[in-house]
C-alpha cells in the first residue's frame, strides 16, 4: 500500500490551519508506523494494543481540547481531526481516546473538584491512568433514566450497589466514571480501581471492536468516599453532555475508517482484472460506488469541518448539530466500509484486507453513543418540537 | 553547540506525479509535500546533539510560501528557530547556486555544525552540501552514520561500499551530509505544534542575503534538465525447453548470473 494521504477532493485541507494540519500530521505518522502494523493481529486475538496508550499520552493526545492540568487546550476541529486519524488505524483505538478524553476528562474537568482535577487529569492526560465511564447497563442503554445502579448515602460516603454493561476500558481502567442513582438524582462517581466490591468482567465473543477493552462492572455495596462524587453532577443531563463531547469525536473519526476503506478499495479496483484485460475500476457497477464513497466522504468532512468551528464558537443546539453529524457520518462510513468490502471480492472477507475489520467496526459505532435511530428522533424532535421516544 | 539543518520540502514519497507537458519537470498543483527523508534524519541527529551537549538548533529552508509548513513541523520537533529563503524569483534545479544562497545565510551565523540530508528526494544530486561546505570553507564528511562529539571536533561514522564503514575526525566547525535511517526521527507532540506557533521563522530574499539577481545568474553551472520521465517497463519471457537436468542447469544460471538473485 502507498502511504496514506488523506483523501480530500474538494482542497478541505485549505480551510485548515498549519496547526491543525501538523497535528493530522503528527498522529498519521504515529497510525501508520505504530498502529497498521500491529492491529489486525489484535484484532484477531481480541486484545487492545496496551503498548500505545503511554505513547498517545506522550503525543498529547488525551483530552487535546481541554485546558490546563497537562491538556494541550486545542481547538475542536484539531481534536476532530486527531479522532479522524486514530479511527483510520481502527475504531478500538480512537474509543479508547474518546472514552479517556470526552467521558472521563471531560467530566472529571467539567464537573470535578479541584482535588479531583489534580489528582487525575495530568495522568489521564499522559496516559499513565486509564478511565472509563459507565452509564449503560444490561438492562438500560438507549434509555439511561431507567438505570438501577443505586448510590445511597451513608455516614461516610456512598454506598453503591448495581452493574454496568458494554464499558470501553472497563477491565484496564484505574478510574471509573460511574452514573448512579440517588436521592438527588443520577449523579457522578469517580470509583477507583480496588475498591473493595467493584469487580469487572471483559465482554468476550465479539464480533466488532475486537481491538478494544469492553467490560461488564459490578458494583455490590462498595463505599465510596464523599470526595470521589463529581460535585457538580446534578443529574441525567450531566452525562448527557459527555456523551455530546464523545459523538462529536465519532463524527469524525468514521471519516478516518471511510477513508481507509476507500483507498484500499480504489487500489485493489485499479489493479485487479477480470473481463478484457481491464481491471475491474473501468467497469461502471464499481465506478458507482467510488463515487458514492467520494460523495460521502467530501460530504462527511464537510459537515464536520463545520461542525468543529461552530462547536468551538458555542451554538445554542451544538447537541442536535452533533447528533446530526454522528448520524449521518456513522451511516454513510459503515455503507462505505460494506460497499468497500464488496468491491475487494473474496479478499475482502480476510483480514489482510482492512474493509471488514472497518465494516464490523462501525456496526458498534452506529450503536453506540446514540443510535442511529435515537440521533432520527434528537433531532425529529428539534424540527418538530414533538418528542417522539415514548 | 550551534547547529543549523538545512531541510528541503519535497513530493510525498509514492506521490502520482504527472510529468509537464515540455517534459522538464512535474505538476506540482496536485502534490502534497514533505520534509525530505535524510533531511528529517539530519533534524532529529541535530535535536538529539543538542539535548546532549546543549546549543542552538536552526533550520534553514529555500522554497516557496509552502515550505513554511516544513519550517513549522521541525520547530514542533524543537528546532529553536529557522530561516526561511524565499526563491521564488530565482527557482533553479542547480545545486551550485542553491549552495552559493543558503552560503550566504548561514554566513550570517556563528555556527558550530552544519547538517543536511545525503540528498534529496525530488532531484537527487546529492551536491548541495558538499558545495555548500566548499562555499563556506568548512571541511565537510559525506553520508554520515553517527556523531560523536570529541574536544574540540567531532568523529563521525561513514558508510562506504559494500557494508564497509570508515571512521573520520574533523574539527568544528564543519558540514556532514545525514545517511537516511541513523536513528528514528521523533513525532511533533501536540505540545511541541503549540509552542511553535512562538517561534521566530526568519524570511529572508537575495538582497538581504548580500546576494543580486546576476549572483545568481553567473552561479549557474549551465546544468539543464532535459527531460524527465517514468522507467520504461520492459518484459522479456524466456522459455527453456529440452531435458530438465539441462533446464534447471539454464535456470539456475540465469537466476545467479542475470536476475543474480541467488
Amino acid at each position: 500500500m502507498p502511504k496514506f494521504q488523506g483523501t480530500d477532493f474538494y482542497q478541505i485541507d485549505d480551510l485548515l490551519s498549519d496547526e491543525e494540519r501538523l497535528i493530522r500530521q503528527t498522529v498519521r505518522e504515529f497510525v501508520d508506523d505504530e498502529v497498521v502494523p500491529v492491529i489486525r493481529d489484535n484484532y484477531r486475538d481480541g486484545t487492545f494494543p496496551t503498548q500505545l496508550i503511554a505513547k498517545i499520552g506522550k503525543l498529547g493526545l488525551l483530552g487535546s481540547n481541554l485546558q490546563g492540568y497537562g491538556c494541550a487546550g486545542l481547538n475542536n476541529v484539531a481534536y476532530g481531526l486527531i479522532n479522524q486519524e486514530l479511527e483510520r488505524g481502527d475504531s478500538g483505538l480512537r474509543s479508547f481516546a474518546s472514552v479517556q478524553g470526552s467521558l472521563v476528562m471531560y467530566p472529571i474537568h467539567q464537573f470535578g473538584s479541584e482535588e479531583q482535577k489534580q489528582k487525575w487529569l495530568p495522568k489521564l492526560a499522559s496516559g499513565e491512568a486509564v478511565g472509563c465511564f459507565a452509564l449503560t447497563e444490561p438492562d438500560s442503554g438507549s434509555n439511561p433514566g431507567i438505570m438501577r445502579t443505586r448510590a445511597e448515602k451513608t455516614k461516610n460516603g456512598w454506598l453503591l450497589n448495581g452493574s454496568k454493561m458494554w464499558i470501553t476500558n472497563g477491565s484496564l481502567a484505574d478510574v471509573a466514571v460511574i452514573w448512579a442513582k440517588t436521592e438527588d438524582g443520577i449523579r457522578g462517581f469517580l470509583v477507583e480501581k480496588g475498591t473493595e466490591g467493584f469487580t469487572s468482567k471483559a465482554v468476550h465473543g465479539k464480533l466488532s471492536l475486537r481491538a478494544s477493552d469492553t467490560a461488564e462492572l459490578f458494583f455490590g455495596n462498595c463505599l465510596i468516599p464523599e470526595e470521589n462524587l463529581l460535585p457538580e453532577t446534578i443529574g441525567l443531563k450531566n452525562a448527557l453532555m459527555c456523551l455530546t463531547q464523545a459523538r462529536f469525536g465519532i463524527a469524525w473519526g468514521v471519516i478516518g475508517a471511510a477513508m481507509a476503506c476507500y483507498e484500499e478499495a480504489l487500489e485493489y479496483a485499479k489493479g485487479r482484472i477480470q473481463f478484457a484485460g481491464k481491471p475491474i475500476a473501468a467497469h461502471q457497477l464499481v465506478q458507482e460506488k467510488f463515487v458514492y464513497m467520494l460523495s460521502e466522504i467530501t460530504k462527511a468532512q464537510l459537515l464536520a469541518l463545520q461542525l468543529g468551528r461552530l462547536k468551538d464558537k458555542g451554538t445554542k443546539q451544538i447537541h442536535v448539530q452533533i447528533s446530526l453529524a454522528k448520524r449521518n457520518n456513522v451511516y454513510h462510513a459503515l455503507e462505505i466500509a460494506r460497499l468497500a468490502r464488496q468491491v475487494l471480492g473474496a479478499n475482502g472477507i480476510s483480514d489482510d484486507y482492512q474493509a471488514m475489520r472497518h465494516m464490523c467496526n462501525l456496526e458498534t459505532v452506529i450503536t453506540y453513543e446514540g443510535t442511529h435511530d435515537i440521533h432520527t428522533l434528537i433531532v425529529g424532535e428539534y424540527i418538530t418540537g414533538h418528542s417522539a421516544f415514548v | 553547540m550551534k547547529i543549523i539543518v538545512c531541510m528541503k520540502q519535497v513530493p510525498v514519497k509514492d506521490s502520482l506525479l504527472k510529468i509537464t507537458d515540455d517534459g522538464s519537470w512535474v505538476h506540482e498543483t496536485d502534490l502534497n509535500y514533505e520534509i525530505n527523508e535524510s533531511d528529517h534524519y539530519a533534524l532529529e541527529e541535530a535535536l538529539r546533539l543538542k539535548e546532549a551537549h546543549s546549543g542552538e538548533v536552526v533550520l534553514l529552508s529555500m522554497g516557496p510560501e509552502r515550505v513554511r509548513e516544513a519550517i513549522k513541523q521541525g520547530l514542533a520537533k524543537g528546532a529553536d528557530r529557522a530561516i526561511h529563503i524565499d526563491n521564488s524569483s530565482f527557482t533553479t534545479q542547480d545545486p551550485f547556486v542553491n549552495a552559493r544562497v543558503l552560503a550566504a545565510a548561514i554566513k550570517r551565523e556563528e555556527f558550530d555544525l552544519v547538517l543536511s540530508g545525503l540528498q534529496t528526494d525530488d532531484y537527487g544530486s546529492a551536491q548541495t552540501g558538499v558545495i555548500l561546505a566548499e562555499n563556506l570553507g568548512v571541511p565537510s564528511a559525506t553520508i554520515v552514520m553517527e556523531i560523536q562529539k570529541q574536544n574540540g571536533g567531532i568523529k563521525v561514522k561513514r558508510e562506504l561500499e559494500s557494508g564497509w564503514f570508515q571512521w573520520v575526525e574533523l574539527p568544528l566547525p564543519s558540514l556532514l551530509t545525514i545517511q537516511s535511517g541513523i536513528n528514528q526521527i521523533r513525532y511533533a507532540t501536540i505540545k511541541g505544534i503549540m509552542m511553535a506557533k512562538k517561534k521566530e521563522i526568519k524570511a529572508l530574499g537575495l538582497s538581504e542575503l548580500g546576494l543580486s539577481e546576476s549572483d545568481v545568474e553567473e552561479g549557474q553551472t549551465g546544468l539543464v534538465f532535459s527531460k524527465i520521465y517514468v522507467p520504461e517497463k520492459t518484459k522479456k519471457t524466456e522459455i527453456f525447453e529440452g531435458d530438465p537436468r539441462e533446464v534447471a542447469q539454464k535456470l539456475a544460471d540465469k537466476l545467479k548470473n542475470e536476475a543474480k538473485v541467488i
